[in-house]
């Protein structure tokens, strides 16, 4: 099969090709490899969505998913693979075990033989954080692929993997899709275990697939749900994650809140957003205005909640156990130099940030506050959920921005996770889809639905997908 | 607005050394970002519970049974420096 061949297949027809026997799975996986190689290769010529890529296709387990290469976002440790966050703090570092996300995966029979790139920690909206320098859009290289996922986003978009592995905290999943034009599920919180995840804020961050199109995202998250007793946040998935072949939405009522939709969004996404919808009313859906009337506060209760949490966890960086040191004059010396020098600006930001947050005095007016700020989005999404069964808004306020852009206005890049934050704080499943382009550059749809509804939200996202059959063959490379 | 000395504390208690010429941006960025966080202060809260979790998880617990761990090499592999089988770090008062 030629490569353009290979890559027009979903990972779900190259698993039913691989078991009928009609493709060899050495050839599929090893097309994949060579491309990673190439793009890592090319350095600054190419995407440099890659942060390590083997040298050579190894064995897989038989399984559904057997032979299919999953690209793992460098956060997710993986045994004696380099796994560094995006942070110079842990180049070269090589875990003594593997993720639970990437293990089960494997188990299904998948192979991972690329790592891709991510802002470091996950602290970012366009992966311009990154100790290994930025990954590029394949739609425009002159723009971010968005963040913190961006390797794994640019990497599905432009054919250089069938599928990725990416983490979301307070958008980093869907973002990227959105800006790529790819498809990017954010699971229920608890439904995928966090064990060996890089922790940068633990009651956010969730793992979940960036897929060319929803059955995959769909057929990446069955295989990865479940309790892990490894994480004891996580949850047994009480269903079965179905392949979703819904066509239409007759019935499916639609909530569109007024405060993700307006103030702020960029013409051009609005666009897509409101032609989506017409689509979905097209297909039998009843579309409601509904409110979520603290949605425009949750960015400030994330920047509270994560920064905060960040703080805590990336205690452990200290030039002890792993990663990078700075030797010092004494113990709190070497503890400071390290971390100076291993963090990049964004994380020591935010490390700050946190410290300030939960330091003696602020507590009750920002960690408190901010948790507070939580229970009120929740509730409003449980309110909403009451009378419409999908929330829809656009991905991201804008498309995808210049390099460089943002970079020094931290409060501007923050902005770029305004819809996808309150989905986080509230712990609810939220699917980016791409909604079509705006002068050649993708913009998301984002639907959303409550805990464990990832069988709905799948399949109006299928339905979705289908009537607006957005074509992104244009990025591969 | 948060100012020079607030930022050489927080940076203390982070562990986190400032060169001198990081320290002002740094008081403004902070500024400009707590300055966004405070628009929470707009919202009544009163009687409003925090979130713990917002899936509630119970039986979170394992069985307290003894099992193995990482063997003490792997544990060491990835370390800056070790002596005696174990982490080594300059000592707490130089």
């Amino acid at each position: 099969m030629s490569d353009g061949a290979l890559i027009a297949l979903t990972a779900e027809a190259a698993a039913a090709r691989i078991a009928d026997g009609s493709l060899p799975a050495a050839e599929y996986a090893e097309a994949y490899r060579a491309r990673a190689a190439a793009d890592r290769a090319a350095a600054d010529d190419g995407l440099n969505c890659f942060t390590w890529v083997a040298d050579s296709v190894g064995d897989h387990r038989a399984g559904p998913l057997a032979g299919v290469p999953v690209a793992v976002k460098d956060l997710f440790c993986t045994a004696g693979v380099p796994s560094q966050a995006g942070s110079r703090l842990l180049e070269g570092y090589l875990p003594p075990y593997t993720a639970t996300a990437v293990r089960r995966l494997e188990d299904a029979g998948a192979t991972s033989h690329a790592k891709t790139n991510q802002d470091e920690f996950a602290m970012g909206s366009s992966t311009e954080n990154s100790a290994f320098g930025p990954s590029r859009n394949p739609w425009d290289r002159e723009r971010v692929p968005g963040g913190s996922s961006g390797g794994s986003a640019a990497a599905v978009a432009a054919g250089l993997a069938p599928w990725a592995l990416g983490t979301d905290t307070g958008g980093s999943i869907r973002q990227p899709a959105a800006l790529c034009g790819i498809v990017g599920l954010k699971p229920t919180y608890g439904s995928v275990s966090r064990y060996g995840m890089i922790a940068f804020a633990s009651s956010l961050d969730q793992a979940g697939p960036l897929t060319r199109n929803v059955r995959d995202a769909a057929l990446m998250l069955r295989h990865m749900v479940g309790r892990d007793e490894c994480d004891a946040t996580s949850l047994d998935y009480p269903l079965e994650i179905r392949l979703p072949a819904r066509e239409d939405l007759a019935g499916v009522r639609i909530g569109v809140p007024a405060e993700l939709t307006a103030d702020g969004i960029e013409a051009g996404v609005l666009a897509r957003f409101s032609e989506a919808l017409a689509l979905a009313e097209g297909l039998g859906a009843t579309i409601e205005q509904v409110t979520l009337p603290t949605a425009p506060h949750g960015l400030a209760a994330y920047y509270v909640l994560a920064p905060a949490e960040c703080s805590s966890n990336l205690a452990r960086f200290d030039g002890v156990r792993y990663g990078h040191r700075v030797e010092g004059a004494d113990l709190t010396e070497m503890y400071t130099r390290t971390r100076h020098d291993g963090f990049g600006r964004e994380v020591r930001r935010r490390v700050m940030l946190g410290t300030y947050a939960l330091s003696s005095g602020y507590y009750d007016a920002f960690y408190d506050r901010a948790q507070r700020v939580r229970t009120l989005i929740a509730e409003d999404f449980a309110r909403v959920f009451a009378s419409v069964d999908i929330v829809a808004t656009p991905t991201t306020p804008t498309v995808a921005f210049r390099l460089g852009e943002k970079t020094a206005d931290p409060l501007a890049m923050y902005l770029s996770d305004y819809c996808t934050v309150p989905m986080s704080l509230a712990g609810i499943p939220a699917i980016s889809i791409p909604a079509g382009l705006v002068d050649g550059l993708p913009a998301g749809l984002q639907l959303a639905a409550p805990a464990f509804k990832e069988n709905e939200l799948l399949d109006a996202a299928r339905a979705l997908e289908l009537a607006l059959a957005f074509d992104g063959s244009a990025a591969y490379v | 607005m948060i100012g020079r000395d607030e930022v050489l504390y927080v940076a203390a208690l982070a562990r986190l050394e400032l060169r001198e010429d990081e320290i002002e941006p740094m008081a403004a960025e902070l500024s400009a970002v707590v300055g966004h966080i405070e628009k929470m202060s707009e919202l009544d809260i009163d009687g409003v519970e925090p979130t713990s979790h917002v899936v509630a998880v119970t039986g979170a617990l394992r069985a307290d049974e003894p099992r193995s761990c990482l063997p003490r090499d792997v544990a060491l592999s990835q370390a800056p420096a070790v002596a005696d089988d174990g982490f080594l770090v300059p000592s707490p008062q130089a």
